[in-house]
């Protein structure tokens, strides 16, 4: 969260409701480490990322529901072949992420 | 103290760079719920929030500021009293250590752009030489601290803090400084010592550090000349050189190219 940290201050100021995704574990091969962490705001606004480019837009898609919902949750984004057109990490990894809103 | 949420209390000892750690539990009930540590003093530990029960409390801050000093983050099994051999609760800790050093010695010109890469990759960077027209803030805008000594008198006070993960590089060229500047260094844990100069600098300095008590196997921690071979030759193209070097090392990594290896590419 740390590169993220002045986003996130600043929405917060500005009293904007945003999701914060954070990667809490690995599986295999994966670009971003846990802790890599993005955030999306209710307006769709995105800062920092949780892999190469690859889930982010799934990510957000989670993130408004989070907002939406109220409901924190964990997700988990990795490859396999009877899912060859489904999201996600190109490099063969599995990422779990835990998407909640910034109301702590 | 207890008013304040604590993202706000996170987001304060972050903006100080205080080393901090923060639980947060994933599943069930207490979903979301948060456990922040941080030691205010060496033999102080102060915890914020809380994820639900006492007992789980105590047993998460103890592993949190294990993770922190280890600079480790991830997830953990925990019963629903913090039972360690339960696996009902998952709790994810996210250790903020503080960032790694970079010590610069010698205000030149490739010190400049070597500041500019360390930030970039989020390092603490000092620069420091004794000569005061060349070490000032207005040259080093970047740089977090800009220090006027001796190298080896700077590093009698912080090396012993030190660490593997931490850079120190000797970019001087000039005996006066260098040698003790490296005989210093070599005294501290530092992963990475970087010394700069041409291959005809680079032998003589080795006559002068033998002369001065170093040993072969101190001599091998040496990065000397300093960087990678990539036909370097700007002080910017000569920081990222450097840079590539003090990661490669720190990952253990060939420093090849991916298309010429195989394997995977991230461990």
């Amino acid at each position: 969260m740390r590169e993220i940290l002045k986003d996130l201050e600043r929405w917060r100021r500005q009293g904007r409701p945003v999701a914060v995704a954070r990667v809490v574990d690995l599986e295999g091969s994966g670009p971003r480490l846990p802790g890599a962490s993005m955030a999306v705001t209710e307006d769709g606004q995105v800062a920092g990322s949780v892999s190469g480019g690859c889930v982010e837009g799934a990510v957000v898609m989670e993130a408004l529901d989070v907002l939406a919902t109220g409901d924190r949750r964990m997700v988990t984004f990795g490859y396999s072949d009877d899912e060859a057109f489904a999201v996600g990490l190109t490099c063969g990894g599995t990422i779990h992420l835990f998407i909640e809103p910034l109301d702590w | 103290m207890s008013g304040t949420p604590i993202f706000d209390r996170l987001a304060a000892l972050l903006r100080d760079e205080v080393p901090v750690a923060l639980a947060t539990v994933l599943d069930g009930q207490r979903a979301g719920a948060k456990l922040m540590v941080h030691r205010p003093a060496a033999d102080e530990v102060e915890v914020d929030g809380t994820l639900g029960d006492e007992d789980l409390d105590r047993v998460v801050a103890r592993d949190a500021l294990g993770e922190l000093a280890a600079g480790r983050s991830g997830v953990r099994h925990y019963g629903e009293h913090g039972e360690a051999r339960e696996e009902s609760l998952r709790v994810f800790i996210e250790a903020f250590a503080s960032p790694p050093r970079m010590l610069l010695f010698g205000a030149v010109d490739f010190t400049l752009a070597l500041v500019r890469v360390a930030k970039v990759l989020g390092y603490r960077v000092t620069v420091c030489d004794a000569r005061e027209v060349f070490a000032t803030t207005q040259r080093f805008p970047l740089a977090d601290e800009v220090v006027v000594d001796w190298p080896d008198r700077l590093l009698a006070e912080v090396g012993p803090e030190l660490r593997r993960r931490d850079a120190i590089c000797v970019l001087t060229h000039d005996v006066k400084f260098d040698v003790p500047a490296i005989v210093a260094a070599l005294r501290t844990s530092v992963g990475y010592i970087g010394v700069m100069g041409s291959r005809r600098t680079h032998e003589d300095r080795v006559g002068r550090l033998v002369e001065a008590g170093v040993s072969d196997e101190e001599m091998a921690r040496l990065r000397s000349p300093i960087g990678l071979d990539i036909g370097a030759r700007t002080p910017e193209e000569t920081a990222i050189s450097v840079m590539s070097e003090i990661i490669a090392l720190r990952t253990g990594r060939s420093a090849r190219a991916l298309s010429d290896t195989d394997g995977p590419i991230h461990d």
